[in-house]
């Protein structure tokens, strides 16, 4: 068992509307798929942005697509046109779950990046 | 009947690559395919900004960047039968027929265009309807825009009476592409399987490149060939909704990778994506490589419709002012926040104020500035060149612009060592959204010719 960032077995993409942020966290290869499912759940997203203070987190499971959707309420200060973030999308947040630590088993490693 | 389609995306927003259209209307065209061509340039607050160039001059209001956009494509769309669907209309569909009529003659060609309105709600039966299903509208004093987002079924209309160009708009993004897919195939208004995979593959062209490598590379994790020269993407849908996407010559790729960050892109549940048009389903959609920069989607159904419309209401925000000095060298960081208690302390009672240090902490911490706190580590930084920003929101002008001055008072009275100051002040559109039955809205469909028949 190796810890690693997320950033080394999965990517990830945000998006806004209002105050509702949406993150995308998808495994780089299937096989890296369960450790998301298993060790990235809305616990973890709830002490990560606890900061922001979300009034609701809701993890969708895409199977077929070895993504996970996050969905959190309440984080954008309003949102694009009220708050006083330089990123007021929230744009750049996809990586703050990029940051999240895991742990890989040793046979899962081969699909980590970089390679 | 016809049995496949191709649609490409000629922009993904108002802002977007000028150049990108071209590669895509060779490559429609040279498919010898039945094709489209969209234009998503109209976001959130785009078309508020839109409304306000529309009080100032009644012949503007549409997308600015239109002519451009247009103009090197139009001779192969019209000579190629490649269908133009935008809502570059904006805030002043009427002017933007106008504007391409007018380029439409420029060289010689022959067309009809298509206006579709009736998506403002903000004349007096518009206003009557908002009135009765917002709660919370604001005042119509501060009222810059409203508008309802319109389906597909305007744009078939058009489509049926023969146009080549359709200018719209506030159109739900998807609704551009699945337009001329039920135009073409003539699906059902309730073929809610159908309707859902056209609008998810709406859904993945109507940002432009950000399916095929924009907004994706991450060097040496996620590497793209050439994004200076990125493909626009391009579907290939069957007649039973199936679908494809791959993109134009140049640079990007298109991959399961791209495929799945842009299917979940401002996706909340991801069985229930609401349009106007159907609720598209994708939670059980898988994604494969066909090679060469095409990836099939597989799995897309979809549901009953909302019986209810979003309309995004627009209104005077007030005030946002941002001012910057920056502080280099030994305790740089230190001297930034000191700088920030400065203009804190000095400002006027009533704005909000946030305060970051570029360079130590910036776009994670919350308005609120708790996250100083809850961050630690990131904090104590010793980073030697840093930036204080302070930003100010009011809604008396004269209010925010006292803050700023604080900030350029920092040059002579603020810590030691800061430079470069930067002021900027500007006005804010504020938007909410309620939604209006279905019924109560009623689009039109105004078609033109134009040109030597």
């Amino acid at each position: 068992m190796a810890e690693c960032k997320l950033h080394a077995i999965a990517h990830a993409r945000a998006g806004d509307k209002g105050d509702r942020l949406n993150i995308s966290l998808i495994a780089y290869a299937p096989e890296l798929f369960p450790v998301l499912r298993e060790q990235v759940g809305e616990k973890e997203l709830a002490v990560l942005f606890a900061h922001r203070h979300p009034t609701s987190i809701t993890r969708y499971v895409l199977p077929k697509l070895y993504a996970l959707n996050f969905v959190l309420d309440g984080v954008l200060d309003g949102g694009v046109t009220q708050a006083l973030n330089l990123d007021s999308h929230g744009k750049t947040l996809s990586y703050r779950l990029l940051g999240l630590r895991v742990d890989v088993p040793d046979a899962l490693l081969k699909f980590a990046k970089p390679r | 009947m016809v049995g496949r389609m191709l649609v490409g995306s000629g922009a993904g927003f108002s802002g977007d690559r000028l150049d990108a259209p071209g590669a895509v209307v060779r490559e429609l065209r040279s498919s010898g395919e039945r094709s489209a061509i969209i234009f998503e340039t109209l976001g959130e607050r785009t078309l508020a900004l839109a409304q306000l160039r529309r009080r100032v001059d009644p012949a503007v209001g549409y997308e600015p960047k239109l002519e451009p956009l247009l103009r090197s494509i139009l001779p192969d769309c019209l000579d190629g039968s490649i269908t133009i669907v935008g809502n570059f209309g904006a805030a002043n569909p009427p002017a933007a027929t106008e504007l391409i009529a007018r380029l439409v003659r420029q060289i010689s060609r022959y067309a009809r265009i298509a206006t579709v309105t009736g998506d403002d709600m903000l004349g007096p039966a518009g206003l009557e309807i908002l009135r009765a299903c917002c709660d919370e509208l604001p005042n119509e004093k501060l009222l810059v825009s409203a508008n309802v987002y319109l389906g597909a079924a305007p744009i078939v209309e058009a489509l049926g009476q023969g146009a080549q160009i359709v200018v719209t708009g506030r159109v739900a993004d998807p609704s551009l592409t699945l337009a001329p897919l039920i135009h073409a195939f003539g699906w059902q208004e309730d073929d809610w399987q159908r309707l859902g995979r056209g609008t998810m593959a709406g859904h993945l062209l109507e940002c432009g490149a950000q399916v095929s490598g924009g907004y994706y590379a991450d060097p040496g994790f996620k590497d793209v060939p050439a994004l200076e020269d990125i493909g626009y993407p391009i579907a290939r849908i069957d007649a039973d909704g199936s679908f494809a996407v791959g993109k134009a010559a140049g640079g990007g790729l298109v991959d399961r990778r791209t495929v799945t960050e842009q299917l979940l892109y401002e996706v909340h549940d991801p069985a229930a994506y609401l349009t106007p048009d159907v609720t598209a389903d994708i939670s059980n959609a898988s994604v494969s490589e066909l090679g060469n920069d095409w990836v099939r989607v597989d799995g897309v159904t979809g549901h009953a419709r909302p019986e209810r419309l979003k309309v995004t209401v627009c209104y005077d925000g007030g005030w946002l002012a941002e001012g910057e000095i920056s502080y280099f060298g030994p305790n740089a960081p230190a001297r930034a926040r000191l700088a920030a208690e400065i203009v804190r302390k000095r400002s006027p009672r009533g704005l909000r104020i946030r305060c970051d240090v570029i360079g130590v902490l910036s776009v994670l911490a919350d308005d609120a500035g708790e996250s100083w706190e809850l961050l630690n580590g990131i904090a104590d930084s010793e980073a030697e060149d840093v930036r204080l920003r302070v930003a100010f929101a009011g809604a008396e002008k004269e209010q925010v612009e006292r803050g700023l001055a604080e900030v350029e008072a920092l040059y002579c009275t603020g810590p030691a060592g800061g430079g470069g100051v930067r002021l900027a002040l500007r006005p804010r559109i504020a938007a909410m959204s309620c939604y209006v039955p279905r019924n109560s809205v009623r689009p039109q469909v105004h078609l033109r010719e134009t040109g030597d028949g």
